[in-house]
């Protein structure tokens, strides 16, 4: 009898759970790549076939674009990385323990503004007649102003801005979690600066790195606002195609391919990362 | 039926099987009203799944549990009257002290009155009536401990089970918590079950005690029986210290038999009554450290030499006050544990004098291996 | 001497760093929020002087985002879209940690993985994966049965959908861990006490969860409230605020009371930030 409880109740947690993943994400999905499968020959009339992806090969416009979005994200997976590395360290290993609450909580408040707000303070600070060249003028160091806008370095520093935190946050819990001992008695047997770092600490960081680089990664390739933002009209991102075809010509067809060849592309860089540090996707992004 | 109304608790041929493993086999004892109960036995010897079968979390494989005389094998864990001390005492962090004590009584739905007097009394009873208001984490570790032995007494319960609760405190704290148990114990007046691998927590609070080892209860007795009678060469070692030989049974010679160790040394050693040991037989020799003299070689001996004798070299001196020893390396190369008297004077045995070890026959322990 | 120099330097300049990074941090969102206050038609320098007026003026052009009724009711859907998805969430996500705490079936590890995974898809996908499904169904509904299922087409009904969808992640997440550090002997010891399963549930294991369930609440909640990507695509007439933003920025050009809002907003979600961070302390290890 207890066994038929406890089968029962089973059944009553898992039903939510399926219900979401078959009706949320696995069923869409699927049905993005069928409609993905699915070529116009007339208005109203479909025929099965690859012309969605043949036309994506054919122009150099749409593969530039997505090998575009890929690197510029790995870009700013890498910098992200270097630049927040040492934060959280500092967070987790060297600031004493009150300061170590603020500082965390410092960086968890700009974690949930939203991207827009944040993308807008971009804005006003470098346009033509944002405060950092209104700034310079005043100071004379130029004689007219400087639009900082609408250039790759920039969207690069607004992605890393925008998605940096989501690199420190799992980089400070892994770092914590580290007995400080640990560090010392690699000091201790001799190494240096260096060989602990990089024998001691970055190993065992490994899982939160990888769940930072992942979903660091992940958020920038999907990202829209900061591209759009921050690059203006010509910053050739890949989701800003997409959103082309879905909305302004309205071609769901082709919208819903370039959306699987997202995710496609995206996993199988993220796969890829995985593989090579060895970790899993439970044992990383899930231990968050 | 006069009989069976004197015992709290009876189990009867209890086991539990887990797949393959036997966690316990075939276990029955029964324990008499308002009296302290041990079960001693190293880790893995199947002592929490008998507790956890006694309190309901698991179901015997086969046998019987009674609780006053009444069967409760279909008694589901929230119906028992027996409550228990979890391990790590499992206080509920989020309610205070008094909704700690409290949560039984309300479960079962009792008056706001009834329960609150029942608290400040039972508080009383554990000598911290002030600290109802407190929050959990505020408690000292001998203050959880006590809490959380009110939080079952408060209901009255017929057998109280303590699983290790001692375990977590340090030694100073654990020393002095075993004496408050035990008056705890008298003071309610309730049968206390307790659970433990630590020999002198059992030995100091209980009135009997049973060693357990691997799923099977050894001996059950009361603690200078266990100490000083042993029936199992199990009981013998795991029971207080003791210096321990392998060997062969040698001669016969009335309630006497003689062993030869495997380094060659011949021991004496009474003739176990309830099981007899013939020639040829291997038998384990133990003899406890208290029984062991350690002379200096040469030094005239008040007392004739015993039959049991052995010489050695003084190995180092563990000084412990009044529980000093010397480690005597024996002609094989064994170590030799034997207590002695430290005075401070020039007289004390030191590392690398030679001495000779000797003991009464009646003091040594053998068994058949 | 010289190692302990050497060290002063060394730990000086990394706070340096630190500070500038810090300062990088706040320099966008300090832009966005001051501006709010300067008596200007336009988020820019020069300093005009201080007024309210971005908040609560009530007349042309310098009407106060408490009076701009476009924003106000961007604002009141994406109140309802939060509190809908946060709200379901948290159940789902209840649920979820349970079932994969306690549970233990066949295929464990790989539906866990499944369940991860709503993480690392990127929204624009979730979006469009999910309004093609939907209009799939509404479109087929209406073809066949010449039934017009009007939840189906983009409005609140699919913005919440899609925000679930992988809110319900983090969520899970958050709760699971804190499911993990339950010591279940204090399930054990309320049955113990006489208490029925359903009893222990309430008593002792729901009030455990409930610092992990409120923080994912409102982590929840301020996801919802700030994402675009997803919603975008499922967007309807009723647009939340992020969306009644974006196309002011766009079309319009930007004015100080979208700085207003931001000042609103940035408030807001450290508030509730510095929420979910007092509620998840562990009062013990104090």
């Amino acid at each position: 009898m207890q066994s038929d409880i406890k089968k029962l109740s089973l059944i009553l947690l898992f039903a939510p759970f399926a219900l979401w993943i078959t009706l949320l994400i696995i069923i869409p999905h699927m049905g993005m790549v069928v409609l993905s499968l699915r070529e116009k020959v007339a208005p109203r009339v479909y025929e099965f076939g690859f012309g969605n992806y043949i036309d994506f090969i054919n122009e150099p416009i749409y593969w530039n674009t997505l090998l575009r979005t890929g690197s510029m994200s790995i870009l700013v997976t890498f910098l992200a990385l270097i630049i927040g590395f040492p934060i959280a360290y500092y967070i987790a290993k060297i600031a004493g323990k009150r300061s170590r609450g603020a500082l965390f909580l410092l960086c968890l408040i700009p974690l949930w503004v939203s991207d827009l707000i944040r993308a807008f303070g971009w804005i006003l600070l470098l346009r033509e007649t944002g405060v950092v060249s209104s700034f310079l003028l005043w100071t004379g160091a130029v004689n007219q102003p400087i639009e900082f806008l609408y250039n790759d370095v920039t969207v690069v520093v607004g992605l890393v801005y925008t998605v940096i935190l989501f690199m420190i946050v799992p980089l400070v819990s892994t770092l914590d979690g580290m007995d400080d001992a640990m560090i010392e008695a690699g000091y201790n047997l001799g190494g240096n600066g260096l060989t602990v770092l990089r024998r001691i600490i970055v190993p065992y960081a490994m899982p939160g790195i990888v769940s930072g680089c992942i979903v660091v990664f992940m958020l920038t390739a999907g990202s829209y606002l900061t591209p759009i933002l921050l690059g203006g009209k010509n910053s050739s991102w890949f989701t800003e195609q997409i959103y082309d075809q879905f909305i302004t010509r309205f071609n769901w067809e082709s919208g819903a391919a370039f959306g699987f060849l997202l995710l496609a592309f995206t996993s199988i860089v993220v796969w890829l990362g995985l593989r090579l540090t060895g970790q899993t996707l439970a044992n990383t992004v899930a231990k968050q | 039926m006069e009989n069976q109304e004197a015992f709290d608790l009876e189990c009867t041929g209890v086991s539990k099987e887990f797949g393959t493993v036997q966690a316990v086999d075939d276990v029955s004892f029964n324990i008499p009203s308002g009296s302290f109960f041990s079960i001693l036995g190293p880790s893995g010897c199947g002592k929490t799944t008998l507790m956890r079968m006694i309190a309901g979390f698991e179901n015997p494989s086969a046998g019987d549990i009674r609780i006053k005389g009444k069967s409760v094998l279909n008694t589901p864990p929230n119906k028992r009257n027996v409550k228990m001390v979890f391990q790590h005492l499992a206080l509920f962090p989020m309610m205070n002290v008094y909704e700690n004590i409290a949560y039984g009584l309300k479960c079962i739905g009792t008056d706001k009155a009834t329960i609150e007097a029942k608290v400040r009394d039972v508080l009383d009873r554990i000598s911290l009536p002030d600290v109802a208001e407190r929050e959990i984490h505020q408690l000292s570790g001998g203050q959880k401990q006590r809490i959380a032995i009110a939080r079952c007494m408060v209901l009255d319960p017929d057998v109280l089970l303590l699983d290790e609760p001692l375990g977590a405190l340090d030694l100073k704290l654990r020393e002095a918590m075993k004496i408050e148990l035990k008056l705890l114990q008298h003071q309610f007046n309730t049968t206390f079950i307790y659970i433990t691998h630590d020999q002198s927590e059992a030995l100091v609070m209980s009135d009997h005690v049973a060693i357990m080892n691997e799923g099977r209860f050894e001996q059950i007795g009361r603690p200078e029986e266990l100490y000083h009678k042993p029936t199992t060469a199990f009981v013998a070692g795991f029971v207080g210290d003791s210096n321990r030989w392998s060997g062969k049974v040698v001669a016969l010679n009335g309630d006497r038999v003689q062993i030869t160790t495997d380094a060659g040394q011949a021991l004496w050693c009474p003739q176990r009554a309830a099981a007899p040991l013939s020639v040829g037989q291997s038998a384990d020799v133990f003899i406890r450290p208290e029984f062991i003299q350690a002379v200096r070689k040469g030094a005239q001996t008040g007392a004739a030499g015993q039959e049991n004798a052995i010489e050695g070299r003084v190995d180092s001196v563990l000084f412990n006050g009044a529980n000093s020893r010397v480690l005597v390396r024996g002609p094989s190369g064994e170590l030799i544990e034997a207590d002695v008297v430290v005075t401070g004077g020039t007289d004390d045995l030191r590392a690398g004098d030679d001495v000779r070890l000797d003991w009464p026959v009646a003091q040594s322990m053998c068994f058949a291996t | 001497m010289a190692i302990a120099s050497q060290n002063k330097a060394y730990l000086f300049g990394y706070r340096a760093y630190l500070v500038a990074f810090f300062v990088f941090l706040a320099a966008p969102l300090v832009a966005a929020g001051t501006f709010a206050f300067n008596d200007s038609l336009f988020p820019a320098l020069p300093w005009q002087g201080f007024t309210l007026d971005w908040f609560f003026g009530t007349t042309e052009p310098k009407l106060g985002m408490f009076y701009d009724r476009r924003l106000l009711s961007g604002l009141y859907y994406s109140f309802v879209i939060g509190i809908l998805v946060s709200t379901l969430s948290v159940v789902v996500g209840t649920s979820n940690a349970f079932l994969f705490v306690r549970g233990n079936f066949p295929g464990k590890n790989f539906f866990y993985i499944l369940m991860i995974l709503p993480l690392v898809i990127p929204g624009v996908i979730l979006g469009i994966s999910i309004l093609v499904l939907a209009s799939n169904i509404a479109n087929g509904a209406e073809d066949a049965l010449n039934l017009e299922i009007e939840f189906l087409r983009p409005g609140i009904f699919l913005v919440v959908l899609g925000q679930f969808s992988f809110i319900t992640t983090i969520t899970s997440l958050v709760i699971t861990a804190r499911l993990r550090k339950f010591d279940y002997a204090m399930e054990e010891a309320a049955l113990n006490l006489g208490a029925s399963r359903f009893q222990v549930l309430r008593t002792v294991t729901l009030p455990f969860l409930r610092p992990a369930m409120i923080a994912a609440g409102i982590v929840g909640f301020l996801v919802s409230f700030e994402n675009f990507n997803t919603t975008l695509f499922l967007v309807g007439s009723e647009s939340p605020l992020t969306i009644t933003m974006f196309d002011r920025m766009a079309k319009v050009g930007s004015t100080p009371v979208l700085n207003a809002v931001s000042f609103f907003l940035i408030i807001g979600s450290g508030a509730l930030a510095l929420i979910t961070v007092l509620v998840q302390r562990d009062k013990s290890s104090d």
